[in-house]
């Protein structure tokens, strides 16, 4: 009997090894509430990139500019256009541009603009 | 007449992962209404705009901007700014008329930013669809959808934004509206530059990666038309990044959202009338958070570092 596509699979997002329950029909962004950072969650921004360490699944239409062929070859790819068909282990993979910077108020003033240039 | 030389923001050609996908959206969710498209390219335009096209959206199997264009005033200004920027020591080319559909030749040129510019004289006149004789105030086109008014500005982000600054005000009459001052309380974060009567035609941050879009902005005509955008927005599961809400810098009322490619773009109303006499109105940088959300008060991480 066919495994029904709404089976939810275990997605495990190193290195703390937090673990989600990871619907087929969504992706794996979605799933996820710790441990990757969210950005356009479009496949544009890059913010979300990822290398899948192991387990199987599909994507969709990601951006070229964030995952160039050698990239996908390394199974790294954007967390928010890829969806399980498999249980999955993740690795956060953003590049060094798309770590976002922590979140200023005005009781907390402490970014400066070297952070803004890192 | 006052206004002449650049007269405002004219057309945007954005990059996008899949173009069927991104044309649906932009018709049936943002409501622009598509004039032309090409082999590689579709062509929209808000639907009280009168030139043929605004949004130019190409298939590139990536997101961000290509170029961002202004129309000028007519074929004379055309030629003494190109000849304007040539002196200022700005590489210009010229992109020959009809490579955009129903466009005229364009002058191009890279910014300090790393930004494409255009600027060009002609682009067809197609009408809002009401007609230029006793034409009623709205039509249909103006109900579909979020259904903005016109394509209104873009913000930027990329490096040395005061040379920017110097460029378009210098060579191609811009004056500063606004601009929010780093922590040493001299550098600017960002800056609002404006051609013509509005806040802002085109604004930058100060960003290390050259050439990145931040969002490009529809205009909407009141407050209650952003929230309704808003119930668009999540009727068709549209990522929104921050909103409704309200920008301290000039006082716009606002939706961040992504398009299906992770483009921003924004649906914007207000913002106030202002002139080339005025003083600019600075923001420091403790009060950095309501200059950009009023009411949060705070920057969200994604403001600084989501990007297109």
């Amino acid at each position: 009997m066919a495994v029904s596509t709404t089976t939810p699979h275990t997605v495990t997002v190193l290195p703390e090894g937090a673990q989600f329950r990871c619907r087929p029909d969504r992706n794996v962004l979605e799933s996820i509430s710790d441990g990757v950072q969210a950005g356009c969650r479009n496949g544009g921004c890059g913010v979300c990139r990822v290398q899948v360490v192991s387990g199987a699944f599909t994507a969709k239409k990601m951006s070229k500019a964030h995952v160039t062929p050698e990239d996908l070859e390394r199974n790294i790819v954007l967390a928010c256009r890829i969806f399980a068909t498999d249980d999955l282990t993740i690795r956060p993979c953003p590049r060094p541009a798309h770590v976002l910077t922590p979140t200023t108020s005005n009781d907390n003033t402490s970014m400066t603009a070297a952070d803004i240039n890192d | 007449m006052g206004m002449t030389g650049v007269l405002r923001p004219g057309h945007m050609q954005l990059k996008v992962l899949d173009l069927d996908e991104a044309v649906e959206f932009y018709t049936k969710v943002v409501g622009l209404v598509q004039t032309g498209r090409d082999a590689t390219r579709a062509y929209f335009k808000g639907w009280d705009e009168r030139d043929h096209n605004s949004l130019v959206l190409r298939d590139a199997g990536e997101a961000g901007m290509d170029f961002y264009g202004f129309k000028v005033a007519d074929a004379a200004t055309l030629e003494k700014l190109d000849a304007d920027l040539k002196n200022y020591g700005v590489t210009t080319e010229r992109i020959p008329a009809g490579d955009l559909l129903e466009t005229g030749e364009r002058v191009r040129f890279e910014i300090p930013s790393g930004h494409q510019i255009e600027l060009y004289a002609h682009k067809t006149d197609v009408g809002n669809g009401s007609g230029y004789f006793n034409p009623p105030p709205w039509n249909e086109a103006s109900e579909r959808g979020i259904a903005p008014i016109r394509m209104d500005h873009a913000l930027l982000y990329g490096p040395d934004i005061e040379k920017v600054q110097a460029l378009f005000v210098d060579v191609l009459g811009f004056y500063l509206v606004e601009h929010i001052l780093l922590e040493d309380g001299v550098t600017d974060l960002a800056i609002w530059l404006s051609c013509s009567t509005k806040a802002h035609d085109v604004a930058l941050v100060r960003n290390e990666e050259p050439g990145k879009l931040h969002h490009t902005a529809f205009l909407l005509e009141s407050w209650e038309k952003v929230l309704r955008a808003a119930d668009l927005m999540s009727m068709n599961k549209v990522t929104i990044d921050m909103g409704p809400t309200r920008h301290g810098v000039t006082r716009g009322t606002t939706i961040y959202a992504f398009d299906n490619s992770g483009n921003r773009f924004e649906t914007f109303c207000g913002g106030y009338q202002s002139y080339p006499d005025w003083e600019p109105l600075t923001w420091t940088w403790d009060e950095v958070g309501p200059a950009v959300f009023y009411h949060d008060r705070q920057l969200n991480p994604a403001f600084l570092g989501v990007y297109t």
